[in-house]
């Protein structure tokens, strides 16, 4: 889903409000800002790779090509996000005197990061004839502006220079850009399913040795109806975030 | 006799939530947890956690007032545990399910498989010696919760049972479809050979586990909640005790992986891999206990696979 995902630690909990946390040592923050700058600049180029593919063509169909290749590899690289969370909570359970508990943050984020290279994957990229769809434009533009905006305010928190226009995007533009990605993926995902029902794409017939079947037709219908509950918590739980971290710069701003 | 105090406060709020005064200095917490329920009607004993400090450790049942580091006027705090449910329920439940949902399948009712084969009956072999080993493992656990556990927790959180159901049903059913479906194939790798060894594994597994469950039965007399370190007794089943801690899962992953070689089927693969990470959990847990209540524990037990895990 197009939501923002998580970034570094520090930054994903201290948000809301300064906690008195052991950050990431010298050597863990200067590997995080050249991840962030480095994930910042790639989406940037994946977006001025839209527009200019825009202006040459001079319409916007197919411009998923223009852009297949580094989606695919910045997409991707998102997975070490979950490996960097997972690692630093690791971290803190084993220099912790009892074991502590992953929050249901990792769970929900981890989640996204998934279901977003899924899409890039699993549909975009294994059904062909979906790949000139508009709706691949809609989800494309959505993360695309998303996480220029993301990782440009996580390399900001590291450095401890975050301008407050940044915050403010971060935490505004998701109202729009969410349930635009949203329906971008599950319009794509839709397209889908006539050429993977006759082809029988990823999907494991009965009977062979190993008795067990996978329709993925079935799957991805699933899939779909999963948008269903967890949509509105991911949208909700960004709302409420926004309450937070918003009203709690306008204390500061009343001082 | 003094007579000791007893104030009970609300471990989040703090608020004063019962008063109970002239109480016995050899009053248990069980009493006390009677005496709370009286005055708060919707908390019945088996959802209250009573402890010294808001953010401690329950106190048990069994404490006494007066050995515990209070004054005269004791002050407890109180925190709801929610909802529960005997264990004995849930095991009932959540056991009685995959008995009778795998027999639905292995009669092919209706609605299952395509109409032609309602009530038709597998012509392999193997399907009905799986259904009699399936069905012969859940009557087991049945008849065990019954007659040969003795729990040291009455209850649990209600919600257990929609989350333990949901698991063992859902992986059942998933299991019995393939099993007992008209294209079911065969082990293919080795043949007869193959159920046969399987047959012999799922069955000495069974016998270990239920030695296991005798053996931790005889530990506890009855109605007692006390805990002794396992050893060896003269069944042979047992004297794996000598190497872990857990055998009771060591003998039920080693049933599974019988089932799984017996079918060839790979959702029952899924089911014992995940079986085995959770009870794998469990063991860990447990062998950590043992270590921290018992200076004397045997050095050589490893949690639940001999020397490995």
């Amino acid at each position: 889903m197009s939501a923002p995902a998580i970034g570094t630690t520090k930054t994903a909990h201290s948000d809301v409000a300064p906690k008195k946390k052991r950050g990431p040592g010298a050597l863990a923050t200067a590997y995080l800002v050249i991840y962030n700058v480095v994930m910042t600049a790639g989406w940037l180029v994946i977006a001025v790779g839209l527009v200019r593919a825009y202006l040459v063509r001079g319409s916007y169909h197919g411009l998923y090509f223009s852009i297949e290749k580094p989606l695919k590899f910045f997409q991707t690289g998102a997975l070490l996000e979950v490996i960097q969370y997972i690692s630093s909570n690791v971290m803190i359970m084993l220099c912790s005197p009892a074991p502590g508990i992953v929050p249901s943050s990792v769970v929900l984020t981890g989640f996204q990061v998934l279901s977003r290279v899924f899409l890039t994957w699993a549909v975009t990229h294994s059904v062909r004839e979906v790949q000139s769809e508009d709706s691949v434009l809609l989800f494309v533009s959505a993360w695309t502006i998303t996480e220029i905006i993301r990782y440009s305010f996580y390399t900001f928190s590291l450095l401890n220079h975050l301008p407050y226009l940044i915050k403010w995007a971060r935490y505004t533009f998701f109202l729009v850009l969410y349930p635009m990605g949203v329906t971008g993926e599950l319009l794509t995902i839709y397209a889908a399913l006539p050429y993977v029902q006759k082809t029988g794409l990823y999907s494991v017939t009965l009977p062979n040795k190993y008795n067990f079947s996978f329709d993925y037709y079935t799957f991805l219908i699933l899939t779909m109806v999963s948008y269903i509950p967890l949509f509105p918590q991911l949208y909700f739980h960004m709302m409420r975030q926004r309450k937070k971290v918003l009203a709690h710069v306008e204390e500061y701003k009343t001082e | 006799m003094k007579h000791y105090e007893v104030e009970i406060l609300d471990a989040k709020t703090k608020d004063k939530l019962c008063f109970l005064d002239k109480v016995e200095p050899n009053a248990t917490i069980g009493e006390i947890k009677s005496m709370f329920h009286k005055s708060h009607p919707q908390w019945y004993a088996a959802r209250q956690s009573i402890r010294l400090d808001p953010k401690g450790k329950s106190l048990k049942d069994e404490d006494v007032l007066q050995h515990l580091p209070v004054g005269t006027t004791a002050t407890f705090y109180f925190r709801d545990l929610g909802a529960q449910i005997s264990w004995v329920t849930v095991f009932l439940t959540e056991y009685g399910g995959p008995l009778l949902l795998y027999l639905m399948f292995y009669f092919r009712a209706p609605f299952i498989y395509a109409p032609k084969y309602d009530f038709t009956t597998s012509k392999h072999w193997v399907v009905h010696l799986a259904c009699m080993c399936h069905s012969f493992h859940y009557l087991k656990r049945l008849l065990e919760t019954l007659f040969v556990h003795r729990f040291s927790h009455g209850t649990m959180p209600l919600r257990n049972i929609f989350k333990n159901c949901t698991y063992y049903w859902g992986f059942a059913a998933w299991m019995a479809y393939y099993i007992n479906h008209p294209l079911y194939t065969p082990p293919t790798i080795y043949g007869e050979q193959q159920v046969r060894i399987a047959l012999i594994i799922f069955l000495f597994c069974q016998v270990g586990n239920f030695s296991i469950h005798i053996a931790l039965r005889n530990l506890r007399p009855p109605g007692s909640k006390t805990r002794k370190i396992p050893y060896p007794t003269k069944n042979p089943f047992t004297w794996i005790f000598l190497l872990v801690s857990c055998p009771n899962y060591t003998y039920e992953l080693g049933s599974w992986f019988g089932f799984t070689l017996m079918t060839q089927c790979l959702p029952v693969a899924f089911f014992t891999a995940v079986g085995f990470i959770q009870m794998t959990v469990w063991a860990k847990g447990k062998h950590r206990s043992y270590l921290k209540e018992f200076r004397d524990y045997p050095p050589l037990r490893s949690p639940i696979l001999p020397f490995v895990l």
